[in-house]
């Protein structure tokens, strides 16, 4: 689960203009309230999560639930990865 | 000025002549019904009437008076509606900013308009807490969700000052004085204050609640930001129909969104191309039961014929209706949906208690069938813009009656024989983006902040998701290099999401005129 999130939080960070305070945005926070990722952003992620943990983020899978936040996306990798 | 008593007599049948009456009227009909819902939580008419009362009497008694600004920088949700109402209530000016906006431009805003008071939230923090520092006239901040203690002794919980039984005493207040100002982009690069008086918002609102036909049982779904008139007037309108609204921070993740409108039953969903693309392209879409929908509404861009097919394929029972408007009155025009086969690329003819005409460059009236820029008449349009009598005087001219000022656009439309208007381009050079308003002379004087930039010109090109994506070309002084990111994330931390360039193009030389000035002609 750390390493997840530890590689998203990279990926956020190298990818997304990510200005000021919301750098040192907390694990549990919200992407979109914090203002970190759009439309276009939540695409690009997903592309990246597909691609680096082998998965398929299905359609009706895309909520806030499993993508707006790194705790949110860690615990999701977890349950969509072939074990 | 003066605060004194009500000095107007209440229709006891109907909502008065006031912006806020409506939410008035509404609570005393329907106190029990849902007006609000946002995420989890449901809020009844009365308990919104509660918390819009307290907060106007907080405001009334930290000094805020009839005619003052107050900025309302929130994303959407309870506290953005509560602050809305309250600052109506008391008889001062209503300033919806965009959450996007950075320090700089917010401390612009704040000072232009000389705002008294701020709301805000924690987590726009850095934004404001930079603009106040350097601003004198903002007597109160009150900050949402405040954890840790409030630097500035200006600043107070939100939560401590929206509780309490407390009435805001009564404001000597008539449809003569100003409801709000809207900050729009304009030509010359500086934001201009819209300013609408409450005749002018109500006026708007009545025409508009009567050609959508927005009725008591209506639940429409805002994903709009309410700093965008437009997603505004869903909570103006649904609360003078006394229908609910469903209020989402974001369409970023439609999955979500559509669970929320099925789950809902929304009857009435307002957006722009941008939104209606990410809602087509979601391909679950067909799996969600959305038969309540029963309008749906476009503006601030025309919706692709394609896009028109797609929608009305997928929801057949939706009335879908094509509107043009602007800041400067809120709406100008609709296509009555039964229309749209015989003419689906135009914006439709006026709506209720309007007048339009077309004018050549001369100003003269134009018959059906001609191009020419569009005037609009009628109780909606804009007082003028704040502290700018210059531009006011382009946009605002004499009209048919003495002292009567007229709207001149500057969009250039064509009419058909039925006078059915096409739009056909702007007569300046402005961006519309996601459906909002980019100023290109604003992007590049950004650009020029960047120490090795020695030109630069912005211009919109088409995309497929943005109606217009905002494009720049640069070129540097000597010994300096950026990346195209570099010069993007530069960008973000001034300006709003949807003004930074999509795309940066590092030249040698940009074009210039033969009197040596830069000219975008050639560029795309």
């Amino acid at each position: 689960m750390e390493q997840i999130k530890q590689q998203v939080r990279a990926y956020i960070l190298d990818n997304f203009i990510v200005v000021g305070a919301s750098s040192e945005f907390q694990d549990s926070d919200s992407f979109i309230e914090h203002h970190i990722c759009d439309s276009t952003g939540f695409l690009e992620l997903i592309g990246f999560l597909e691609e680096k943990y082998g998965i398929k983020v299905e359609d009706e899978e895309m909520v806030p639930a499993n993508l707006d936040s790194l705790n949110g996306i860690a615990a999701y990798i977890v349950t969509k990865r072939p074990h | 000025m003066r605060d004194g008593g009500v000095n107007r007599v209440d229709l006891p049948e109907s909502a008065g002549p006031l912006l806020h009456d409506s939410l008035y009227f509404t609570a005393s009909q329907w106190p029990e019904k849902i007006a609000l819902i946002c995420g989890d939580r449901k809020y009844r008419f009365a308990e919104i009437r509660r918390s819009v009362d307290a907060l106007a009497a907080s405001l009334q008694q930290r000094g805020v008076r009839r005619g003052d600004r107050v900025a309302i920088f929130l994303d959407n949700g309870f506290e953005a509606v509560a602050g809305i109402y309250a600052v109506l209530r008391i008889g001062a000016v209503v300033m919806p900013i965009n959450p996007f906006t950075k320090r700089d431009k917010l401390a612009y805003l704040l000072d232009d308009s000389g705002a008294s008071a701020l709301l805000t939230h924690a987590l726009l923090r850095e934004a404001w807490a930079g603009a106040l520092a350097r601003n004198r006239m903002v007597h109160t901040c009150i900050v949402v969700a405040a954890t840790s203690a409030l630097a500035d002794a200006r600043c107070v919980h939100y939560e401590q000052v929206a509780s309490g039984g407390t009435e805001p005493r009564d404001v000597l207040l008539i449809d003569q004085d100003l409801a709000a100002i809207i900050y729009s982009s304009g030509s010359t690069g500086d934001p201009k204050g819209v300013m609408l008086t409450h005749l002018n918002m109500v006026s708007a609102l009545r025409s508009v609640s009567a050609y959508l036909a927005i009725r008591e049982s209506d639940v429409i779904l805002c994903a709009l930001p309410l700093a965008f008139d437009y997603g505004l007037y869903q909570i103006l309108m649904g609360f003078k129909a006394g229908a609910s609204v469903v209020l989402e921070l974001s369409f970023a993740l439609p999955a979500k969104v559509v669970q929320v409108m099925a789950q809902e039953r929304v009857t009435v969903l307002p957006g722009v191309p941008t939104l209606f693309a990410q809602l087509l392209n979601f391909k679950a879409l067909p799996k969600f039961d959305l038969g309540s929908l029963r309008i749906i509404t476009n503006t601030a861009a025309a919706l692709p014929e394609q896009q028109i097919g797609a929608l009305r394929r997928q929801f057949p029972q939706a009335r879908l209706y094509s509107m043009y408007g602007l800041t400067e009155c809120k709406r100008v025009t609709y296509l009555p949906p039964e229309q749209l086969d015989v003419r689906p690329n135009s914006v439709g003819r006026g709506m209720p208690n309007e007048e339009l005409w077309l004018v050549d460059e001369a100003g003269n009236r134009l018959p059906n069938g001609s191009v020419g820029e569009l005037v609009v008449r009628g109780s909606h349009v804009m007082r003028g813009y704040w502290g700018k009598a210059e531009e006011t005087a382009i946009r605002l001219r004499p009209g048919p009656h003495p002292g009567e000022r007229v709207l001149y656009t500057g969009d250039i439309f064509r009419t058909d024989h039925e006078g059915y208007l096409y739009f056909v381009a702007r007569k300046d050079d402005v961006i519309k983006s996601r459906g909002e308003k980019v100023s290109p002379r604003e992007v590049e004087n950004v650009l020029y902040n960047l120490q090795g930039v020695y030109e630069a010109a912005v211009i919109g090109v088409p995309d497929p998701l943005l109606g217009q994506a905002v494009k720049a070309f640069v070129s540097l002084r000597p010994g300096f290099h950026y990346t195209e990111k570099e010069v993007i994330r530069h960008c973000l931390s001034s300006l709003e999401n949807f003004m930074a360039p999509k795309q940066v193009v590092f030249v040698d030389a940009l074009p210039r005129t033969a009197t040596g000035k830069i000219t975008k002609t050639g560029l795309e």
